[in-house]
Protein backbone atom coordinates (compact mmCIF):
# COMPACT_ATOMS: atom_id res chain seq x y z
CA UNK A 1 0.00 0.00 0.00
CA UNK A 2 1.37 3.66 -1.12
CA UNK A 3 1.44 6.00 1.99
CA UNK A 4 -0.85 9.06 1.14
CA UNK A 5 1.42 11.06 3.82
CA UNK A 6 4.55 10.90 2.30
CA UNK A 7 3.28 11.37 -1.28
CA UNK A 8 1.71 14.64 -0.66
CA UNK A 9 5.18 16.09 1.05
CA UNK A 10 5.61 16.21 -2.88
CA UNK A 11 2.88 18.41 -3.94
CA UNK A 12 3.33 21.94 -2.88
CA UNK A 13 0.06 23.26 -3.13
CA UNK A 14 -1.45 20.47 -1.21
CA UNK A 15 -0.22 22.81 1.91
CA UNK A 16 -2.26 25.51 0.61
CA UNK A 17 -5.18 26.88 2.98
CA UNK A 18 -8.29 27.98 1.83
CA UNK A 19 -10.56 30.53 3.08
CA UNK A 20 -8.03 29.81 6.61
CA UNK A 21 -8.70 25.76 6.48
CA UNK A 22 -6.27 23.06 4.91
CA UNK A 23 -7.30 22.57 1.42
CA UNK A 24 -8.81 19.47 0.50
CA UNK A 25 -8.57 18.52 -3.07
CA UNK A 26 -11.32 16.33 -4.34
CA UNK A 27 -11.85 17.21 -7.89
CA UNK A 28 -8.95 15.09 -9.30
CA UNK A 29 -11.60 14.10 -12.40
CA UNK A 30 -11.48 17.34 -13.51
CA UNK A 31 -7.32 17.75 -13.11
CA UNK A 32 -4.97 16.38 -10.59
CA UNK A 33 -2.08 18.52 -8.43
CA UNK A 34 1.49 18.18 -9.97
CA UNK A 35 4.45 16.88 -7.83
CA UNK A 36 7.59 18.78 -7.35
CA UNK A 37 9.16 16.59 -9.60
CA UNK A 38 7.23 17.63 -12.73
CA UNK A 39 7.67 21.53 -11.95
CA UNK A 40 11.43 21.16 -11.52
CA UNK A 41 11.03 19.22 -14.80
CA UNK A 42 9.29 21.65 -16.84
CA UNK A 43 11.09 24.78 -14.82
CA UNK A 44 14.71 22.95 -15.66
CA UNK A 45 13.76 22.49 -19.50
CA UNK A 46 13.16 26.66 -19.85
CA UNK A 47 16.22 27.14 -17.15
CA UNK A 48 18.85 24.99 -18.81
CA UNK A 49 17.84 23.80 -22.57
CA UNK A 50 14.80 25.53 -24.28
CA UNK A 51 15.51 25.85 -27.55
CA UNK A 52 12.81 24.08 -30.64
CA UNK A 53 12.59 21.13 -31.13
CA UNK A 54 14.01 18.98 -34.50
CA UNK A 55 16.41 20.10 -37.42
CA UNK A 56 18.10 22.57 -34.18
CA UNK A 57 22.24 21.78 -35.28
CA UNK A 58 23.01 23.10 -31.63
CA UNK A 59 23.52 20.81 -28.68
CA UNK A 60 20.39 22.93 -26.59
CA UNK A 61 18.33 22.11 -29.64
CA UNK A 62 19.52 18.22 -29.37
CA UNK A 63 18.71 17.91 -25.66
CA UNK A 64 15.53 19.55 -26.22
CA UNK A 65 14.45 16.80 -29.00
CA UNK A 66 16.38 14.49 -26.92
CA UNK A 67 14.31 14.76 -23.83
CA UNK A 68 10.87 15.30 -25.92
CA UNK A 69 11.19 12.04 -28.03
CA UNK A 70 12.13 10.45 -24.78
CA UNK A 71 8.39 11.58 -23.19
CA UNK A 72 7.41 9.56 -26.25
CA UNK A 73 9.45 6.30 -25.62
CA UNK A 74 7.86 6.81 -21.60
CA UNK A 75 4.37 6.67 -22.82
CA UNK A 76 4.68 4.32 -25.11
CA UNK A 77 5.78 1.84 -22.34
CA UNK A 78 3.60 2.89 -19.83
CA UNK A 79 0.64 1.98 -22.31
CA UNK A 80 2.07 -1.01 -23.89
CA UNK A 81 2.58 0.61 -27.24
CA UNK A 82 4.66 -0.54 -29.83
CA UNK A 83 6.99 2.38 -30.25
CA UNK A 84 6.92 5.97 -30.80
CA UNK A 85 5.18 5.88 -33.58
CA UNK A 86 2.06 4.95 -32.02
CA UNK A 87 2.26 7.65 -29.76
CA UNK A 88 0.51 11.50 -31.15
CA UNK A 89 0.78 14.31 -28.85
CA UNK A 90 -2.08 16.58 -28.72
CA UNK A 91 -3.50 19.28 -26.74
CA UNK A 92 -5.53 16.98 -24.29
CA UNK A 93 -8.59 13.92 -24.99
CA UNK A 94 -10.75 15.92 -26.68
CA UNK A 95 -8.08 17.53 -29.22
CA UNK A 96 -7.33 13.28 -29.68
CA UNK A 97 -10.92 12.52 -30.16
CA UNK A 98 -11.38 15.17 -32.27
CA UNK A 99 -8.21 14.24 -34.51
CA UNK A 100 -10.07 10.76 -35.74
CA UNK A 101 -13.17 12.30 -35.97
CA UNK A 102 -11.74 14.73 -38.67
CA UNK A 103 -8.38 13.02 -39.95
CA UNK A 104 -9.91 9.61 -39.96
CA UNK A 105 -13.44 10.44 -39.93
CA UNK A 106 -13.03 12.72 -43.29
CA UNK A 107 -11.32 9.71 -45.25
CA UNK A 108 -13.39 6.98 -44.03
CA UNK A 109 -16.93 7.82 -43.38
CA UNK A 110 -19.51 8.04 -45.72
CA UNK A 111 -23.15 8.72 -46.26
CA UNK A 112 -25.53 6.33 -44.21
CA UNK A 113 -22.57 4.71 -42.07
CA UNK A 114 -22.87 4.19 -38.29
CA UNK A 115 -20.82 5.31 -35.72
CA UNK A 116 -21.31 4.03 -32.23
CA UNK A 117 -20.74 5.83 -28.90
CA UNK A 118 -22.83 5.33 -25.51
CA UNK A 119 -24.86 7.28 -23.01
CA UNK A 120 -22.34 8.07 -20.63
CA UNK A 121 -19.85 9.32 -22.66
CA UNK A 122 -18.20 13.23 -21.67
CA UNK A 123 -19.32 15.85 -24.01
CA UNK A 124 -15.46 15.22 -25.96
CA UNK A 125 -16.76 11.61 -27.06
CA UNK A 126 -20.38 13.55 -28.22
CA UNK A 127 -19.68 16.59 -29.62
CA UNK A 128 -17.06 15.34 -32.48
CA UNK A 129 -19.25 12.56 -33.94
CA UNK A 130 -21.76 14.38 -33.91
CA UNK A 131 -20.40 16.91 -36.26
CA UNK A 132 -18.73 14.23 -38.49
CA UNK A 133 -22.02 12.57 -38.84
CA UNK A 134 -23.58 16.04 -39.71
CA UNK A 135 -20.87 16.62 -42.59
CA UNK A 136 -21.22 13.54 -43.97
CA UNK A 137 -25.00 12.29 -43.49
CA UNK A 138 -23.43 9.23 -41.36
CA UNK A 139 -25.68 7.95 -38.62
CA UNK A 140 -24.87 8.32 -35.11
CA UNK A 141 -26.01 5.75 -32.38
CA UNK A 142 -25.77 5.06 -28.63
CA UNK A 143 -25.06 2.02 -26.52
CA UNK A 144 -27.75 2.51 -23.55
CA UNK A 145 -27.15 2.53 -20.11
CA UNK A 146 -28.82 0.60 -17.54
CA UNK A 147 -30.33 1.39 -13.92
CA UNK A 148 -26.68 0.17 -12.13
CA UNK A 149 -25.30 2.99 -14.73
CA UNK A 150 -23.27 0.14 -16.22
CA UNK A 151 -23.46 0.00 -20.28
CA UNK A 152 -26.15 -2.61 -21.41
CA UNK A 153 -24.98 -5.35 -23.29
CA UNK A 154 -27.98 -6.34 -25.19
CA UNK A 155 -27.60 -2.60 -26.49
CA UNK A 156 -24.43 -2.84 -27.63
CA UNK A 157 -25.08 -5.55 -29.82
CA UNK A 158 -27.72 -4.08 -31.17
CA UNK A 159 -25.46 -0.97 -31.70
CA UNK A 160 -22.84 -3.49 -33.61
CA UNK A 161 -25.74 -5.21 -35.91
CA UNK A 162 -25.49 -2.17 -37.92
CA UNK A 163 -22.14 -2.78 -39.25
CA UNK A 164 -21.26 0.48 -37.11
CA UNK A 165 -17.05 1.87 -39.07
CA UNK A 166 -15.95 3.17 -35.37
CA UNK A 167 -17.22 2.24 -32.15
CA UNK A 168 -15.92 4.89 -29.61
CA UNK A 169 -16.36 4.25 -25.55
CA UNK A 170 -15.48 5.64 -22.40
CA UNK A 171 -13.05 3.44 -20.36
CA UNK A 172 -14.47 4.98 -16.88
CA UNK A 173 -17.05 7.47 -16.42
CA UNK A 174 -16.67 10.63 -15.30
CA UNK A 175 -19.72 10.74 -13.27
CA UNK A 176 -20.39 7.45 -11.98
CA UNK A 177 -17.07 6.31 -11.85
CA UNK A 178 -18.50 3.17 -13.34
CA UNK A 179 -15.61 1.03 -15.45
CA UNK A 180 -16.49 -0.68 -18.40
CA UNK A 181 -15.24 -3.76 -19.33
CA UNK A 182 -13.03 -3.08 -22.57
CA UNK A 183 -11.76 -6.14 -23.19
CA UNK A 184 -14.83 -7.71 -23.45
CA UNK A 185 -16.15 -5.17 -25.41
CA UNK A 186 -13.21 -4.92 -27.74
CA UNK A 187 -13.58 -8.71 -28.67
CA UNK A 188 -17.45 -8.16 -29.90
CA UNK A 189 -16.45 -5.07 -31.45
CA UNK A 190 -13.86 -6.27 -33.68
CA UNK A 191 -15.87 -9.32 -34.68
CA UNK A 192 -18.22 -6.79 -36.30
CA UNK A 193 -15.24 -5.62 -38.31
CA UNK A 194 -15.35 -1.71 -36.59
CA UNK A 195 -12.63 0.14 -35.26
CA UNK A 196 -12.00 0.74 -31.19
CA UNK A 197 -11.50 4.12 -30.00
CA UNK A 198 -11.36 4.20 -26.29
CA UNK A 199 -11.33 7.20 -24.02
CA UNK A 200 -8.83 7.02 -21.16
CA UNK A 201 -9.16 10.30 -19.74
CA UNK A 202 -10.53 9.03 -16.47
CA UNK A 203 -8.79 5.43 -16.35
CA UNK A 204 -5.27 5.91 -17.61
CA UNK A 205 -4.10 8.43 -14.72
CA UNK A 206 -6.02 5.73 -11.85
CA UNK A 207 -5.38 2.09 -12.94
CA UNK A 208 -2.71 0.29 -15.07
CA UNK A 209 -3.80 0.43 -18.76
CA UNK A 210 -2.14 -1.56 -21.31
CA UNK A 211 -3.14 -1.13 -24.92
CA UNK A 212 -2.45 -4.94 -25.81
CA UNK A 213 -4.00 -6.02 -22.91
CA UNK A 214 -7.27 -4.43 -23.74
CA UNK A 215 -6.93 -4.90 -27.78
CA UNK A 216 -8.22 -1.37 -28.16
CA UNK A 217 -7.20 -0.02 -31.67
CA UNK A 218 -7.03 3.77 -31.00
CA UNK A 219 -6.79 5.32 -26.98
CA UNK A 220 -7.15 9.06 -26.03
CA UNK A 221 -6.02 10.49 -22.48
CA UNK A 222 -4.93 13.91 -20.81
CA UNK A 223 -1.79 14.99 -19.02
CA UNK A 224 -3.04 17.25 -16.74
CA UNK A 225 -5.12 14.27 -14.81
CA UNK A 226 -2.44 12.00 -14.57
CA UNK A 227 -0.13 15.10 -12.82
CA UNK A 228 1.16 16.24 -16.06
CA UNK A 229 1.00 19.85 -16.94
CA UNK A 230 -2.04 21.07 -19.13
CA UNK A 231 -1.86 21.21 -22.51
CA UNK A 232 -0.60 18.23 -23.44
CA UNK A 233 -2.61 15.16 -24.28
CA UNK A 234 -2.35 11.83 -25.78
CA UNK A 235 -3.48 9.37 -28.94
CA UNK A 236 -2.24 5.94 -29.42
CA UNK A 237 -3.10 4.36 -32.12
CA UNK A 238 -2.13 0.96 -34.20
CA UNK A 239 1.05 2.11 -36.81
CA UNK A 240 -1.22 0.83 -40.02
CA UNK A 241 -4.28 3.06 -38.69
CA UNK A 242 -2.07 5.91 -38.10
CA UNK A 243 0.01 5.53 -41.64
CA UNK A 244 -3.47 5.00 -43.81
CA UNK A 245 -5.03 7.99 -42.13
CA UNK A 246 -4.74 11.52 -43.71
CA UNK A 247 -2.60 14.38 -41.41
CA UNK A 248 -4.99 15.98 -39.10
CA UNK A 249 -3.37 19.67 -39.37
CA UNK A 250 -0.66 20.80 -42.13
CA UNK A 251 2.05 22.92 -41.21
CA UNK A 252 5.85 22.90 -40.04
CA UNK A 253 7.39 19.75 -38.49
CA UNK A 254 4.68 17.09 -40.22
CA UNK A 255 6.65 17.42 -43.70
CA UNK A 256 9.66 15.87 -45.31
CA UNK A 257 9.32 17.89 -48.40
CA UNK A 258 7.18 20.76 -50.03
CA UNK A 259 7.08 21.96 -53.15
CA UNK A 260 4.50 24.89 -54.10
CA UNK A 261 2.28 21.88 -55.65
CA UNK A 262 2.52 19.28 -52.70
CA UNK A 263 4.64 17.74 -49.74
CA UNK A 264 5.40 14.66 -48.74
CA UNK A 265 4.11 13.79 -44.91
CA UNK A 266 6.77 13.41 -42.52
CA UNK A 267 7.18 9.73 -40.63
CA UNK A 268 5.06 8.57 -37.38
CA UNK A 269 4.40 10.29 -35.35
CA UNK A 270 5.35 13.45 -36.58
CA UNK A 271 2.50 13.73 -39.39
CA UNK A 272 0.10 14.36 -37.33
CA UNK A 273 1.89 16.94 -35.02
CA UNK A 274 2.06 20.15 -36.79
CA UNK A 275 4.18 23.38 -35.75
CA UNK A 276 6.25 23.65 -32.57
CA UNK A 277 5.04 20.84 -30.08
CA UNK A 278 4.48 21.59 -26.63
CA UNK A 279 8.01 20.93 -25.66
CA UNK A 280 7.23 21.56 -21.42
CA UNK A 281 4.17 19.33 -22.22
CA UNK A 282 5.69 16.37 -23.33
CA UNK A 283 9.32 16.80 -20.92
CA UNK A 284 6.61 17.34 -17.84
CA UNK A 285 4.36 14.40 -18.91
CA UNK A 286 7.28 12.30 -18.92
CA UNK A 287 7.91 13.36 -15.50
CA UNK A 288 4.47 12.54 -14.58
CA UNK A 289 4.68 9.04 -16.13
CA UNK A 290 8.62 8.62 -13.83
CA UNK A 291 6.13 9.38 -10.44
CA UNK A 292 3.41 7.23 -10.86
CA UNK A 293 5.39 4.60 -12.64
CA UNK A 294 7.32 4.97 -8.96
CA UNK A 295 4.25 4.55 -7.41
CA UNK A 296 2.91 1.84 -9.11
CA UNK A 297 -0.51 2.09 -10.83
CA UNK A 298 -1.85 -1.19 -8.74
CA UNK A 299 -0.66 0.57 -5.78
CA UNK A 300 -3.07 4.07 -6.71
CA UNK A 301 -5.90 2.01 -7.65
CA UNK A 302 -5.76 0.09 -4.22
CA UNK A 303 -5.20 3.25 -2.58
CA UNK A 304 -8.85 4.99 -4.23
CA UNK A 305 -10.61 2.03 -4.13
CA UNK A 306 -10.30 1.67 -0.72
CA UNK A 307 -10.91 5.56 -0.07
CA UNK A 308 -13.96 4.93 -2.41
CA UNK A 309 -15.39 1.88 -0.01
CA UNK A 310 -14.71 4.48 3.12
CA UNK A 311 -16.33 7.16 1.48
CA UNK A 312 -19.43 5.10 0.24
CA UNK A 313 -19.97 3.81 3.54
CA UNK A 314 -19.73 6.75 5.30
CA UNK A 315 -22.17 8.25 2.68
CA UNK A 316 -24.67 5.11 3.17
CA UNK A 317 -25.29 6.02 6.92
CA UNK A 318 -26.40 9.56 5.66
CA UNK A 319 -29.99 9.74 5.50
CA UNK A 320 -30.99 11.92 2.34
CA UNK A 321 -27.30 11.31 0.62
CA UNK A 322 -27.79 9.64 -2.89
CA UNK A 323 -25.03 8.01 -4.38
CA UNK A 324 -24.84 7.66 -8.22
CA UNK A 325 -23.07 4.69 -9.55
CA UNK A 326 -22.21 1.08 -8.49
CA UNK A 327 -22.42 0.80 -4.81
CA UNK A 328 -20.56 -0.70 -2.60
CA UNK A 329 -21.17 -4.63 -3.40
CA UNK A 330 -19.66 -3.91 -6.84
CA UNK A 331 -16.93 -2.06 -5.60
CA UNK A 332 -14.57 -3.63 -8.42
CA UNK A 333 -16.39 -2.17 -10.94
CA UNK A 334 -16.38 1.42 -10.03
CA UNK A 335 -13.14 4.16 -9.72
CA UNK A 336 -13.00 7.27 -7.16
CA UNK A 337 -15.55 9.31 -8.63
CA UNK A 338 -18.58 9.74 -6.61
CA UNK A 339 -21.35 11.57 -7.90
CA UNK A 340 -23.82 12.25 -5.20
CA UNK A 341 -26.86 14.64 -4.48
CA UNK A 342 -28.56 15.49 -1.00
CA UNK A 343 -32.50 15.97 -1.37
CA UNK A 344 -33.64 19.77 -1.88
CA UNK A 345 -30.23 21.69 -2.03
CA UNK A 346 -28.75 22.33 -5.55
CA UNK A 347 -25.03 20.74 -6.23
CA UNK A 348 -24.32 24.68 -6.62
CA UNK A 349 -24.68 25.12 -2.99
CA UNK A 350 -23.14 22.05 -1.62
CA UNK A 351 -19.92 22.68 -3.55
CA UNK A 352 -20.20 25.86 -1.91
CA UNK A 353 -20.55 25.05 1.38
CA UNK A 354 -17.87 22.74 1.04
CA UNK A 355 -15.31 25.10 -0.21
CA UNK A 356 -16.40 27.34 3.04
CA UNK A 357 -15.01 24.39 4.73
CA UNK A 358 -11.47 24.12 2.24
CA UNK A 359 -12.90 21.07 -0.10
CA UNK A 360 -12.82 22.05 -3.67
CA UNK A 361 -15.09 19.44 -5.53
CA UNK A 362 -17.26 19.86 -8.11
CA UNK A 363 -20.61 20.92 -9.52
CA UNK A 364 -22.75 20.33 -12.27
CA UNK A 365 -23.16 18.60 -15.24
CA UNK A 366 -19.71 17.71 -15.88
CA UNK A 367 -19.59 17.97 -19.24
CA UNK A 368 -22.02 14.93 -19.58
CA UNK A 369 -25.11 16.48 -19.45
CA UNK A 370 -27.03 13.68 -21.29
CA UNK A 371 -25.71 11.14 -18.99
CA UNK A 372 -26.64 13.84 -15.78
CA UNK A 373 -29.78 14.39 -17.03
CA UNK A 374 -30.44 10.84 -16.97
CA UNK A 375 -29.53 10.04 -13.62
CA UNK A 376 -31.50 13.85 -11.78
CA UNK A 377 -34.15 15.59 -13.97
CA UNK A 378 -32.50 18.76 -13.04
CA UNK A 379 -29.19 17.89 -14.88
CA UNK A 380 -26.65 18.33 -11.85
CA UNK A 381 -24.81 16.49 -9.09
CA UNK A 382 -21.96 17.35 -6.89
CA UNK A 383 -18.90 14.94 -7.43
CA UNK A 384 -15.99 14.09 -5.19
CA UNK A 385 -12.98 12.24 -6.95
CA UNK A 386 -9.84 10.86 -5.66
CA UNK A 387 -6.46 10.48 -6.13
CA UNK A 388 -2.80 8.84 -4.95
CA UNK A 389 -2.55 11.79 -2.39
CA UNK A 390 -5.64 12.00 -0.67
CA UNK A 391 -6.53 10.39 2.93
CA UNK A 392 -9.53 9.29 4.90
CA UNK A 393 -8.96 11.88 6.95
CA UNK A 394 -9.77 14.10 4.10
CA UNK A 395 -12.83 11.97 3.19
CA UNK A 396 -13.97 12.33 6.93
CA UNK A 397 -13.52 16.34 6.84
CA UNK A 398 -15.83 15.41 3.35
CA UNK A 399 -18.45 13.77 5.24
CA UNK A 400 -18.45 16.33 7.84
CA UNK A 401 -19.17 19.22 5.13
CA UNK A 402 -22.38 16.91 4.13
CA UNK A 403 -23.73 17.13 7.42
CA UNK A 404 -23.03 20.50 7.41
CA UNK A 405 -25.09 21.00 3.85
CA UNK A 406 -27.90 19.24 5.77
CA UNK A 407 -28.05 21.37 8.94
CA UNK A 408 -28.11 25.08 6.72
CA UNK A 409 -30.46 23.71 4.81
CA UNK A 410 -32.80 21.91 6.94
CA UNK A 411 -32.49 18.56 5.74
CA UNK A 412 -33.77 15.12 7.52
CA UNK B 1 -27.79 33.73 4.32
CA UNK B 2 -30.72 32.25 6.38
CA UNK B 3 -33.23 34.56 4.68
CA UNK B 4 -31.75 32.78 0.99
CA UNK B 5 -32.33 29.19 2.29
CA UNK B 6 -36.11 30.17 3.15
CA UNK B 7 -36.61 31.89 0.10
CA UNK B 8 -34.97 28.81 -1.36
CA UNK B 9 -37.33 26.71 0.08
CA UNK B 10 -40.77 29.20 -0.22
CA UNK B 11 -40.15 31.25 -3.12
CA UNK B 12 -41.98 34.28 -4.09
CA UNK B 13 -43.86 34.58 -7.27
CA UNK B 14 -43.09 31.23 -8.36
CA UNK B 15 -45.36 29.53 -11.44
CA UNK B 16 -46.25 30.34 -15.00
CA UNK B 17 -48.68 33.30 -15.13
CA UNK B 18 -52.11 32.23 -16.62
CA UNK B 19 -52.01 35.94 -18.69
CA UNK B 20 -48.88 37.36 -19.65
CA UNK B 21 -47.93 39.59 -22.73
CA UNK B 22 -43.74 38.18 -22.50
CA UNK B 23 -41.80 35.48 -21.37
CA UNK B 24 -37.99 34.53 -21.38
CA UNK B 25 -36.11 31.94 -20.34
CA UNK B 26 -32.29 31.69 -19.33
CA UNK B 27 -30.42 28.87 -18.85
CA UNK B 28 -26.43 28.75 -17.10
CA UNK B 29 -24.28 26.19 -19.03
CA UNK B 30 -22.29 26.17 -15.97
CA UNK B 31 -24.82 25.41 -13.29
CA UNK B 32 -27.56 24.03 -14.71
CA UNK B 33 -29.76 27.17 -13.13
CA UNK B 34 -33.22 27.13 -15.84
CA UNK B 35 -35.58 30.43 -15.21
CA UNK B 36 -38.06 31.46 -17.01
CA UNK B 37 -39.49 34.87 -16.40
CA UNK B 38 -43.39 36.00 -17.26
CA UNK B 39 -44.46 39.12 -17.27
CA UNK B 40 -47.78 41.11 -17.58
CA UNK B 41 -47.78 45.02 -18.71
CA UNK B 42 -49.67 47.75 -18.43
CA UNK B 43 -49.15 51.01 -18.98
CA UNK B 44 -45.52 51.26 -19.08
CA UNK B 45 -45.55 49.58 -15.60
CA UNK B 46 -45.15 45.62 -14.61
CA UNK B 47 -48.77 44.98 -13.89
CA UNK B 48 -47.76 40.87 -12.77
CA UNK B 49 -44.81 39.06 -12.59
CA UNK B 50 -44.03 35.53 -11.84
CA UNK B 51 -40.33 32.91 -12.47
CA UNK B 52 -40.47 29.13 -12.86
CA UNK B 53 -37.58 27.04 -12.88
CA UNK B 54 -34.76 25.80 -10.46
CA UNK B 55 -30.91 26.13 -10.04
CA UNK B 56 -28.96 27.31 -6.49
CA UNK B 57 -30.05 28.92 -3.56
CA UNK B 58 -28.75 32.18 -5.16
CA UNK B 59 -30.42 32.13 -8.28
CA UNK B 60 -33.77 30.78 -6.57
CA UNK B 61 -33.73 33.87 -4.03
CA UNK B 62 -32.58 36.14 -6.48
CA UNK B 63 -35.46 35.29 -8.44
CA UNK B 64 -37.65 35.61 -5.80
CA UNK B 65 -36.31 39.03 -4.77
CA UNK B 66 -36.43 40.58 -8.32
CA UNK B 67 -39.77 39.61 -9.30
CA UNK B 68 -41.17 41.33 -6.18
CA UNK B 69 -38.98 44.08 -6.49
CA UNK B 70 -40.09 44.57 -10.25
CA UNK B 71 -43.58 44.72 -9.12
CA UNK B 72 -45.55 47.84 -10.20
CA UNK B 73 -41.59 49.24 -11.64
CA UNK B 74 -42.03 50.94 -14.89
CA UNK B 75 -40.47 48.55 -17.68
CA UNK B 76 -37.83 52.30 -18.33
CA UNK B 77 -36.68 51.57 -14.85
CA UNK B 78 -36.24 47.62 -14.87
CA UNK B 79 -34.28 48.02 -18.67
CA UNK B 80 -32.17 50.26 -16.91
CA UNK B 81 -31.07 47.89 -14.12
CA UNK B 82 -27.88 46.14 -13.70
CA UNK B 83 -25.21 43.98 -12.20
CA UNK B 84 -24.77 46.98 -9.28
CA UNK B 85 -28.63 47.21 -8.61
CA UNK B 86 -28.82 43.38 -8.31
CA UNK B 87 -26.06 43.65 -5.73
CA UNK B 88 -28.20 46.13 -3.86
CA UNK B 89 -31.25 44.74 -4.09
CA UNK B 90 -29.33 41.12 -2.65
CA UNK B 91 -27.58 42.69 -0.19
CA UNK B 92 -24.16 41.04 -1.29
CA UNK B 93 -21.82 40.33 -4.04
CA UNK B 94 -20.95 36.78 -5.53
CA UNK B 95 -17.25 35.48 -7.09
CA UNK B 96 -17.11 35.20 -10.30
CA UNK B 97 -17.75 31.47 -10.33
CA UNK B 98 -21.15 32.23 -9.22
CA UNK B 99 -22.10 35.67 -10.90
CA UNK B 100 -24.44 34.34 -13.24
CA UNK B 101 -26.20 32.93 -10.65
CA UNK B 102 -27.23 36.16 -9.39
CA UNK B 103 -27.51 37.96 -12.86
CA UNK B 104 -29.56 35.25 -14.67
CA UNK B 105 -33.06 36.66 -13.12
CA UNK B 106 -32.79 40.24 -14.82
CA UNK B 107 -31.30 38.73 -17.63
CA UNK B 108 -34.40 36.94 -18.27
CA UNK B 109 -36.90 39.77 -17.16
CA UNK B 110 -35.15 41.92 -19.52
CA UNK B 111 -35.49 39.58 -22.13
CA UNK B 112 -38.87 39.29 -21.54
CA UNK B 113 -39.89 42.71 -21.53
CA UNK B 114 -38.24 42.98 -24.69
CA UNK B 115 -40.50 39.93 -25.75
CA UNK B 116 -43.36 41.47 -24.90
CA UNK B 117 -43.02 44.77 -26.44
CA UNK B 118 -42.07 42.64 -29.80
CA UNK B 119 -45.37 40.95 -29.75
CA UNK B 120 -47.16 43.76 -29.41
Amino acid sequence: MLDPYRIREDFPILKTKVNGKQLVYLDNAATSQKPRQVINAISEYYRKYNANIHRGIYKLSEKATEKYVESKEKVAKFIGARGIEEIVYTRNTTEALNLVAIAWGEANIKEGDHILISEMEHHSNIVPWQLLAKRKKAKLDYVKINSETSLEMESLKEGLEKSPKIVSLTHVSNVTGTINEIKSIAKLVHESGALFLVDGAQSLPHMPVNVEDLSCDMLAFSGHKMLGPTGIGVLYARREILDSMPPFLGGGDMIKAVSYESAIWNDLPWKFEAGTSNIEGGIGLGAAIDYLKRIGMQNIHEHEKALTEYALKRMSEIRNVEVYGYGLEKLEKRSGVISFSIKGVHPHDIAQIFDSEGIAIRAGHHCAMPLVKKLISNGSVARMSFYLYNTKEEVDKAIDAIIKVKKMFGVE
Amino acid sequence: MEELIELYKHPHNKGKLSDYDGEAREYSQTCGDDITIYVKLENGKVKDISFDGNGCVISMSTASKLTDFAKGKSIEDLEKMGIEDIFKLMGFEVGPARLHCETISLEALQKAIKNAKERR
